[in-house]
C-alpha cells in the first residue's frame, strides 16, 4: 500500500463510519437518497480514485482504489462509490468528459440502437436492472463495442429495486448524443463480457460484507448467553464461524486477485473466478450467520439483513455464479486435453503488481 | 480479525523454471496412466527422486554449504506445484523437503545439518515424520515415546503410527518425551534425528483400505541414539514442531491430491456445449485460481518472515474441501461403468479416489483441529 492508498482507505472508513452508518443504510434501502452522504463522499475525492494524477485523481494503484470499493460494501455500499469510480475509470480512458455527481453504468438491452444521426449519435432502446440510475446524473450505456455518455435527463426512468430494496431501475432510451458523448468501449472492457464492468465491484462489495458479516456473527455469539454461558463456547458453534471466516478469507482473496489482474491479460478469468467464489462464499456465509444469530437476526430491527439480503441480490448481479463458471468453464473445455492446469496457473500471470 | 492475503509476486525467472521443469515431467512421466499419476504425492520412486536432485531441485531455498541451491521460494512453489499437479512421484523427497531439511536447518546441529541436508538434496536421503501415536493422534501433547537421557545419549522406546514412507526412509525426526509424563503436556518434549537402521527400531506396514502402503507404525525397543541426535533444545519441542505446521498446512498439496481425476474430467468431457458440465468445471477452477492464490500469500508471507499459521489453516481447510469434492462433481457429470475396472479406465481412476479422499481432512490436522485453530483465531476459544 501507498501512503495515499493508506490515506484514503482510513478516509473512506470514517466517511462510512460517520457519515453512512447503519441509520443510512436503512434509509437507501427505503429508497432515500443519501445527498449529504455522498456530497462528503464527492468532496473526498473517492470517485476519482481510480484515476491517474492527470485525470483528476491521485495516481494510486489500481487495486488500491479498488479496495475502496471492499470498505464501501463493508458497510453494505448505501451509495454508489463502486459504480461512479467504474464509470469515471472508463470515461477518462475512453477521453471523455467526467461524470457530474453520481454515476452508473448501464447495458443497452437487445434491440437498441446507437446508430448515426445527421452528425449526431442516436440512443434508443431501454436497460434493467441499472443500479442506482434514477440518482445519477451520468449514465454511461455500454453498446456493443461502443460507449455513451448520457445525462440522465434525457432518459426516462422507471424506478425498480432490488430485493433488499436498493434502487435497480429500468431505464428508456431514445436520445440524440453529441459526437464527444460516444467512445470506443475502453481497456480492459469487451463486448463480449459487458457484465465484467459490474462484476468486479460486486465481487469486492461482497468480500467487504461477508467481513463485516464475520465480525458481527462472532460477536454475538460471544455475547448470547445460553445454557449459562456465551453460544461462542460451543464446538458446534465455533466450528461453524469458522467455515464462516474461510468463506470470507476466500472471498477476499478471490476479489482482490481480480483487482490485481485488472488492465492485464488474464482479467476476465480473475473476473470470473472472483464473481463466482464470491457469489458461493456469500451463501454459505450468510447462512451460518443467520443461524447463528438464530430469532434475532431473521428480524428487520437487527442489522445483520442489511448485508446478507445485500449479499443475496449482489451474487446475482453482473452474472451469477453459474454464469461465470460457465463461462469459465467454457474456456476450459475448449483450450482442450491439456490445458486445464496452464489455464489455472496463467490465470495469475499478468497484471499482477507487486 | 483482518485476514490479508497478499499478492505473491512473479518473477519471469520462476516462470523460464515452470517451462523447464514442464519438460521435464513432460519426458520423464511419458505413458504414465493417470491412476499411477493420482498416487499424487504418496507416489515413490527413488530413481526418480534422484533425477530430480540432479536438477537441483531439492533442497532449493538451502544454503549451497549443505547441497542446497540457494534460489527462491517462489522458485521451490513453482517446482512442487508443477509435480503435484503433474502427478509425479515426489513420496520420497518431498517431506525432507518440506518440513525436515527447514527444521534442521533451523534447529538443528551442525553436525546434523552437514550430515543430513546434502544427501536429502540430492535426492539419495528420505525422511519420515514421527509425531503421531496410538493414543496421540488429533492430541499430539498425549505423545508417550520416551526417550530417556543416558551416557550414551538416549534410550527410545514406544510406538508411532501413520508414519509415511518410513518403509523408504533412512531418518526420522521423532517427537518424543525426554522427561516427565503425558499429564505434562507441552512440556519435556523433544525432536530427535533419529538413523532408522538403529538396533532395536522395527518398521511394520499399515496397508490403507484401498490396498496400499504408505504408513507404517514404527517401534522403538530400547534403541538407543547418541547425544548428538538432538535437534534444538531439550524440552523445546513442542514449538519447534508448532513452527513447522505453517508450512505443512498451506502448500499446493493441500489442494491438489486430486488433480488426476480432475485433469481426466476435462479430459473426458471434451469441448462440451453442456452448459451444467461447463459451470461445474468452472466453479472448481474459480475455487483452484483462488486457493492457489491464498498458497502463494502464505508462501510469501513465511519468505518475509511473517506468521500467516492462520491464513494457512484456512487453505487447509478450504483446499481438503476442494479436493474431496471433485470425485462426486465427476460423478455428477459423467455416467460409469460399475464393472469396468480396467486399470487405466475413467471409474478405476474414480474409484481410486473415491476411497483416497476421506484421508485428505484427517492427515496435517484434521477439519475440526484446523476449525479449532481459526476459532481461536477468532477470539472465541
Amino acid at each position: 500500500m501507498s501512503e495515499t492508498g493508506d490515506m484514503l482507505a482510513a478516509t473512506a472508513t470514517r466517511l462510512f463510519e460517520t457519515r453512512l452508518g447503519e441509520a443510512a443504510v436503512r434509509a437507501s434501502r427505503q429508497g432515500q437518497w443519501l445527498a449529504s452522504g455522498w456530497a462528503a463522499v464527492e468532496e473526498s475525492g473517492l470517485p476519482l480514485a481510480l484515476l491517474s494524477e492527470e485525470e483528476g485523481g491521485f495516481g494510486i494503484r489500481i487495486s488500491e482504489a479498488l479496495d475502496l470499493v471492499r470498505i464501501g460494501g463493508s458497510f453494505a455500499s448505501p451509495v454508489p462509490l463502486g459504480e461512479t469510480m467504474i464509470a469515471n475509470f472508463m470515461l477518462a480512458r475512453a477521453g471523455l468528459e467526467l461524470a457530474e455527481g453520481p454515476a452508473t453504468i448501464a447495458l443497452l438491452g437487445a434491440g437498441g440502437s446507437l446508430d448515426p444521426a445527421g452528425g449526431d449519435c442516436r440512443l434508443r432502446g431501454e436497460a434493467r436492472h441499472v443500479p442506482w440510475a434514477r440518482h445519477c446524473g451520468t449514465i454511461l450505456v455500454i453498446a456493443g463495442e461502443r460507449l455513451a455518455r448520457v445525462a440522465s435527463t434525457g432518459v426516462t426512468i422507471h424506478p425498480q429495486a432490488g430485493a433488499c430494496g436498493l434502487p435497480r431501475d429500468r431505464l428508456e432510451f431514445d436520445v440524440a448524443l453529441e459526437p464527444a458523448a460516444v467512445a470506443p468501449l475502453p481497456r480492459p472492457f469487451t463486448s463480449d463480457h459487458p457484465l465484467a464492468v459490474g462484476a468486479l465491484v460486486r465481487a469486492l462489495e461482497i468480500a467487504g460484507a461477508l467481513q463485516r458479516i464475520v465480525e458481527l456473527t462472532v460477536s454475538y455469539a460471544s455475547e448470547r448467553v445460553q445454557f449459562g454461558r456465551p453460544i461462542a463456547k460451543q464446538q458446534a458453534v465455533q466450528q461453524q464461524l469458522a467455515v464462516l471466516a474461510g468463506q470470507a478469507a476466500a472471498a477476499r482473496a478471490a476479489a482482490e486477485l481480480a483487482a490485481l489482474a485488472f488492465d492485464g491479460d488474464q482479467w476476465l478469468t480473475a473476473v470470473a473466478a472472483a464473481k463466482s467464489r464470491t457469489g458461493e462464499a456469500a451463501g454459505i456465509a450468510a447462512a451460518i450467520a443467520h443461524q447463528v444469530h438464530g430469532a434475532i437476526g431473521f428480524t428487520e430491527e437487527h442489522r445483520l439483513h442489511l448485508f446478507t439480503r445485500a449479499v443475496w441480490d449482489w451474487r446475482d448481479e453482473f452474472g451469477s455464479e453459474r454464469h461465470w463458471q460457465a463461462m469459465l468453464g467454457a474456456r476450459i473445455l475448449a483450450a482442450g486435453n491439456d490445458g486445464f492446469w496452464s489455464f489455472i496457473t496463467a490465470a495469475e500471470a499478468d497484471g499482477v503488481e507487486v | 480479525m483482518d485476514l490479508k492475503y497478499p499478492a505473491a509476486p512473479r518473477s519471469a525467472r520462476s516462470e523460464a523454471l515452470r517451462e523447464e521443469v514442464r519438460d521435464f515431467l513432460a519426458r520423464e512421466l511419458e505413458g504414465v496412466p493417470p491412476i499411477v499419476r493420482a498416487r499424487s504425492w504418496n507416489g515413490f520412486d527413488a530413481g526418480f527422486s534422484r533425477k530430480v536432485g540432479a536438477r537441483g531441485w531439492i533442497g532449493m531455498t538451502w544454503p549451497k554449504a549443505y547441497g542446497g541451491h540457494e534460489r527462491g521460494n517462489s522458485e521451490r512453489y513453482v517446482v512442487l506445484e508443477e509435480m503435484l499437479a503433474a502427478g509425479a512421484p515426489v513420496g520420497g523427497h518431498w517431506i525432507a523437503d518440506r518440513q525436515t531439511g527447514p527444521l534442521l536447518l533451523k534447529f538443528g546441529t551442525e553436525a546434523q545439518k552437514r550430515a543430513v541436508l546434502p544427501r536429502i538434496a540430492a535426492g539419495e536421503a528420505f525422511a519420515c515424520i514421527g509425531m503421531s501415536e496410538p493414543d496421540a493422534g488429533s492430541d499430539l501433547a498425549a505423545i508417550r515415546t520416551r526417550a530417556e537421557p543416558i551416557a550414551e545419549g538416549f534410550r527410545i522406546s514406544g510406538t508411532k503410527l501413520w508414519t509415511t514412507q518410513a518403509h523408504h526412509a533412512q531418518f526420522m525426526i521423532l517427537l518424543c518425551r525426554t522427561s516427565g509424563t503425558p499429564a505434562d503436556r507441552h512440556a519435556g518434549v523433544s525432536q530427535l534425528l533419529v538413523d532408522l537402521a538403529t538396533p532395536g527400531i522395527t518398521i511394520r506396514p499399515i496397508v490403507d483400505l484401498a490396498g496400499e502402503h504408505h504408513f507404517n507404525e514404527v517401534i522403538f525397543e530400547d534403541a538407543v541414539v547418541p547425544a548428538d541426535a538432538l535437534v534444538g533444545r531439550m524440552g523445546d519441542g513442542w514449538k519447534q514442531v508448532m513452527s513447522e505446521l505453517a508450512y505443512e498446512r498451506s502448500g499446493p498439496e493441500r489442494f491438489l491430491s486430486s488433480m488426476a481425476l480432475l485433469v481426466a474430467l476435462v479430459r473426458a468431457l471434451g469441448d462440451r456445449p453442456d452448459v451444467a458440465a461447463q459451470a461445474a468445471i468452472g466453479r472448481l477452477a474459480a475455487h483452484l485460481i483462488t486457493l492457489r492464490h491464498m498458497s502463494r500469500a502464505v508462501a510469501w508471507m513465511l519468505e518475509r518472515g511473517e506468521d500467516p499459521a492462520l491464513q494457512a489453516t484456512i487453505v487447509k481447510d478450504l483446499g481438503a474441501l476442494f479436493e474431496q469434492e471433485i470425485p462426486d462433481v465427476a460423478r455428477a457429470l459423467i455416467d460409469v461403468d460399475p464393472m469396468n475396472e480396467a486399470g487405466d479406465s475413467f471409474r478405476a481412476l474414480l474409484a481410486y479416489t473415491v476411497a483416497n479422499v476421506p484421508s485428505f481432512s484427517l492427515r496435517g490436522g484434521t477439519r475440526e483441529i484446523l476449525r479449532g485453530i481459526i476459532a481461536r483465531g477468532l477470539g472465541i476459544r
